[in-house]
């Protein structure tokens, strides 16, 4: 047992500098050393939710308190959880070339993108946050309950990029249903609209989706300032923890079948 | 004990439209019952040993499995069939070129593939300076790699590898190298680390190199292994096979 936690260990230090490589790597070829870049990763969501804002305050926004917040809670979630999902779907045919010819763990890659857009996901947050305020939401230690679902939700799409990454060697055409999918799931997980129009027992179906748990833990906690009930908490997690499992036994499985795609 | 030794060991890979098509076409043709899979076996069977310190040559046609083979003794890939057993640390130097990022530059390109090859931080902090001048490759450190030639590219890749000192090493095609200077230095500089007692794996064109340097010899052809044993024996007959192709 000592033995095998030593070895985990000496796998870990052994390699450390490889991964934070690969996180610098990723991190600069996204902002690619431009002005813009880390502006524009900030930019980009506040447009969609000001697009969003002007578009859908009229229909939705009047019954809601804090309309604008309640919409960057789902925005924030959803592209956080879209740009880490198809950012490790790319990372092992990304690095084909390496993997190819040098023998290294290959799910490095992947988790190495998902710290790029944990990094992304920050920046976005602290702009969250800037509107919370700006929209007279007092600030409260409650927030801080606000790690549990964020924690969950890398546990549950590190677990989505081993799944993704591992088909898309296989079939290139997931790319393309993967957007389809995505939009889709957008529209079912009330970013824009509010559940209440619904039967009560129609609204336990959202919790079916698991980006929907997550987006409905913020609003809680942001706009009500209740932290969700037990059964809530247990669905994240739960959530995260069977994708984790179900993507890394398909890593597990195929991890040297990769190798006759790529 | 032998330090490499392989025992009927065979890949196959899964071609056809397989690869090409999506999930969408995959699911299309199984409903139809159209799905066919067709298996191309790129190594047939490889049984050979070597001893500790020993320096096998393989040689082959284009496409005969040459790098299949290094890429299975190196780990990468898994046979599907046969088993092996490798013994040491090994240092595996297939197709020095690729892998590299064009959008950044020499330096931080050569710090990530000193991570990907093992090394630790500080023993790039510290031979950092060392790799980029035995690469000639000073005034181009912080110039994007991408506006390097595929010369300067493989030497860069070279400087970084040889490095190394493993137990076991495999050299698929690198000794063949930048310019004639280059080739030259980085030549010693293999020598140097096989000299260091390392049992090593040379994949080469070069008939006179293999002749040279090998004590064994491995001839495989589309997979299948024609010969295994003496170099001189090896060498002369694949001469002339090739002389009758």
């Amino acid at each position: 047992m000592v033995e095998n936690i030593k070895a985990q260990i000496h796998q870990i230090k052994k390699y450390q500098f490889l991964f934070s490589e690969l996180v610098k790597r990723d991190f600069k070829k996204k902002y690619k050393r431009t002005v813009l870049g880390m502006v524009w990763s900030i930019l980009s969501p506040l447009m969609q939710l000001a697009v969003m804002a002007v578009v859908f305050t009229k229909f939705f926004g009047r019954n809601t308190e804090h309309y604008i917040i309640y919409l960057f809670s789902g925005n924030l979630i959803f592209s956080f959880f879209k740009d880490a999902t198809n950012g490790g779907m790319h990372a092992l045919m990304q690095n084909a070339n390496i993997i190819k010819n040098i023998n290294v763990p290959k799910y490095l890659f992947m988790v190495s993108k998902e710290v790029s857009a944990c990094i992304n996901f920050g920046l976005t947050l602290i702009i969250y946050f800037l509107f919370v305020a700006v929209d007279g939401i007092p600030f409260s230690l409650k927030f801080f309950t606000l790690l549990y679902p964020i924690a969950c939700l890398v546990i549950f799409n590190i677990g989505m990029g081993f799944i993704l990454s591992a088909m898309f060697v296989v079939f290139k055409d997931i790319q393309y249903l993967y957007e389809i999918f995505t939009q889709l799931l957008m529209y079912v997980s009330a970013i824009f609209y509010t559940t209440d129009i619904y039967p009560p027992k129609i609204q336990l179906v959202f919790f079916l989706n698991p980006v929907y748990n997550y987006i409905a833990y913020f609003r809680s906690v942001v706009i009500n300032g209740v932290i969700p009930p037990l059964w809530h908490h247990g669905l994240c997690l739960g959530y995260a923890l069977a994708v984790l499992i179900a993507g890394m036994v398909i890593y597990k499985k195929n991890n040297y079948k990769f190798m006759y795609y790529i | 004990m032998k330090t490499i030794e392989l025992n009927n060991i065979s890949v196959s890979y899964i071609t056809g439209d397989f690869a090409n098509t999506g999930l969408k076409d995959i699911l299309i043709q199984k409903l139809k019952g159209t799905y066919v899979q067709k298996e191309f076996m790129a190594l047939n069977n490889i049984t050979f040993s070597i001893d500790k310190g020993e320096l096998l040559g393989i040689i082959g046609t284009n496409g005969a499995g040459k790098s299949t083979l290094c890429k299975v003794i190196s780990g990468i890939m898994r046979p599907t069939e046969g088993t092996m057993a490798v013994r040491g640390s090994i240092a595996s130097l297939l197709e020095l070129g690729t892998g590299f990022d064009g959008d950044l530059t020499v330096k931080e390109n050569a710090f990530l593939r000193g991570a990907l090859l093992g090394y630790t931080r500080d023993f790039m902090n510290k031979t950092y300076d060392s790799i980029i001048e035995f690469a000639e490759l000073k005034e181009f450190e912080d110039r994007k790699f991408s506006h390097l030639s595929s010369g300067m590219k493989s030497r860069l890749a070279f400087s970084i590898a040889c490095l190394v000192n493993p137990e076991i090493l495999i050299l698929d095609e690198v000794l063949s190298v930048g310019d004639g200077a280059f080739r030259k230095k980085s030549e010693a500089k293999m020598q140097e680390v096989i000299g260091g007692g390392a049992t090593t794996i040379l994949v080469s064109h070069s008939l006179a190199q293999i002749r040279r340097m090998a004590t064994k010899v491995l001839w495989i052809e589309k997979g299948k292994q024609i010969d295994f044993g003496d170099t001189t024996e090896i060498c002369d007959k694949y001469e002339e096979f090739i002389k009758k192709k």
